[in-house]
């Protein structure tokens, strides 16, 4: 039987790695992460769990450490946030090539410059393009669920590919929540004893792990790498339709709420699509057809899935948490565009930048982008591109 | 080695199958279609190394002056490739397939019994 408890987001992603016990977690603290390798440090020295922790020098090192112990055979994970996910690049991209389903909690925080310590997504949009799965939670109980369906994920044999478990520094991280536990059972059958088929500490059965790759071969491993990608997908969905049969909570690849009939939606990521939803009962209570569409699943990313999604909607209003200074807009705003044209649902697309370094997003904020989607689709106002939302002018 | 062992499931042309994840490596060559490589090109095998003729880009060749050799053993130990092979106490001719040509055991030698010429 599930049990309630009070958590922050960290409290709640320290306790699912107890609850998961896997066997190494090197680690290197970073605000506002932190507290996930401290709190995993406290169970282990309690007795409460056995994972072997490795207080290693620099995030280089723990995501070195991360895969060396995931090709050793060992099931590993590590945390961390902006400049130290940024520390981390090369290996990223490592751990994904050579297909290590090792996992990471990430604790989403700007990178500099200039210095803030606060939320957006740039850490977690700077490395989408290394590999990795990326799930984003909107709140504490969705971070907590999404790390217990992480390597259910990422060890499918379809798959092999790390995983990123992302939340929102500080807003979901350190806010306390009330939020419901699966119990100790229940995380260890659901996501089971870790069995590779294939790993270095196995006598008689030499491998080689990373090796160098001539031309004639690196472009059949990156298409090899790529079609897992796209098999997660599937594997996700199946992950989740499982997950909810044992906790009766419900997940896909994005969240669609009070879409149905919506003339207008919203696509946001991470702790703001809460606000949205607020924003759009307000709105829906003055009888604006509004809605919001939450992306979990960055990547893979549902290009086809968020077309079909916005078909039938007048115009969309997609909101990126970071600037990606290519001068055309935000990650998000860039691909689904992209894969609204590739559908050819040709509706109205405006890209937003909001919440920069812990900038507040408020209810008002979605009721004037609503507002103006409404005035461009019926009196043609147009409508200037990514525009930054609550900037000082 | 590189025999076959355990079962897993792969995908062939978007169908799954079922196949083996421990493939023979030996069959793999340039010609492989990307569907039949390793997972991230892991090999399962060890000692492959030894099928790369690493020798061939060497520019410089030490020679063995076996007259001269006291048979002191401090080449063998020092060479990077492994390619002074060493038999009852005793050092033989280099393994050239190997040798890189870098010239730490012609150095090393205090008996001049090693010299570098030039070309391979």
């Amino acid at each position: 039987m599930a049990r309630k408890d009070r958590m922050s987001g960290n409290e709640a992603v320290a306790y699912a790695i107890k609850q998961i016990n896997p066997d190494v977690m090197p680690a290197f603290p970073i605000t506002p992460s932190t507290e996930i390798p401290q709190m995993v440090s406290n169970y282990i020295a309690n007795g409460q769990m056995d994972t072997e922790f490795i207080p290693v020098e620099s995030e280089h090192s723990s995501m070195s450490a991360t895969i060396g112990a995931e090709a050793a055979g060992a099931r590993s994970l590590t945390a961390t946030s902006s400049a130290g996910l940024a520390l981390m690049w090369e290996e990223l991209l490592l751990a994904a090539s050579n297909r290590m389903p090792c996992a990471l909690a990430l604790v989403n925080r700007t990178l500099s410059g200039p210095i803030n310590i606060n939320c957006d997504h740039s850490d977690g949009m700077g490395a989408r393009d290394t590999g990795w799965i990326q799930i984003y939670a909107e709140s504490n109980q969705e971070v907590y669920d999404n790390f217990i369906q992480a390597y259910p994920i990422a060890e499918d044999p379809r798959v092999h590919l790390p995983i990123m478990i992302c939340q929102d520094g500080f807003i979901t991280s350190h806010a306390v929540m009330n939020i419901e536990l699966l119990e100790d059972g229940e995380v260890k059958d659901f996501v089971g004893e870790y069995e590779p088929e294939e790993f270095l500490l196995n006598p008689g059965k030499p491998i080689a792990v990373g090796p160098y790759s001539v031309s004639n071969y690196a472009m059949e491993a990156r298409k090899n790498q790529e079609e897992a990608l796209e098999r997660s997908k599937e594997v996700i969905l199946e992950v989740a339709k499982k997950y909810e049969a044992l906790s009766g909570r419900k997940y896909g690849l994005f969240e669609e709420y009070r879409t149905e009939d919506a003339d207008y939606i919203m696509v946001i990521i991470g702790s703001a699509a809460g606000t949205a939803k607020q924003a759009v009962d307000d709105l829906r209570e003055q009888g604006k057809k509004v809605g919001v569409i939450k992306l979990r699943v960055f990547r893979p990313f549902p290009a086809d899935e968020l077309a079909e999604a916005l078909k039938n909607c007048k115009a969309v209003a997609i909101m990126d948490r970071t600037e990606s200074y290519n001068g055309n807009g935000g990650p998000l705003g860039s691909e689904i565009t992209a894969g609204l044209f590739r559908n050819k649902v040709m509706i109205e697309a405006v890209n937003y930048i909001y919440g920069l370094a812990g900038r507040d997003f408020t209810v008002t904020d979605v009721y004037d982008i609503f507002a103006e989607l409404q005035d461009a689709i019926e009196n043609g106002t147009k409508v200037e591109q990514f525009k930054y939302i609550g900037l000082r002018k | 080695m590189g025999e076959i062992c355990y079962k897993k499931r792969i995908y062939y042309k978007g169908k799954e199958k079922r196949e083996n994840m421990r493939t023979d490596v030996h069959k793999i060559n340039e010609q492989t279609p990307h569907q039949d490589l390793t997972e991230g090109l892991m090999m399962f095998a060890a000692g492959t190394s030894k099928e790369f003729n690493t020798g061939e880009w060497r520019t410089n060749t030490p020679v063995f002056i076996a007259d001269l050799c006291k048979q002191c053993m401090l080449c063998a130990p020092v060479c990077p490739d492994s390619c002074i092979p060493v038999e009852d106490g005793k050092r033989g001719e280099f393994d050239l397939d190997h040798c890189k040509g870098c010239g730490i055991c012609a150095k090393v030698c205090p008996f001049d019994a090693i010299v570098m010429k030039e070309g391979r």
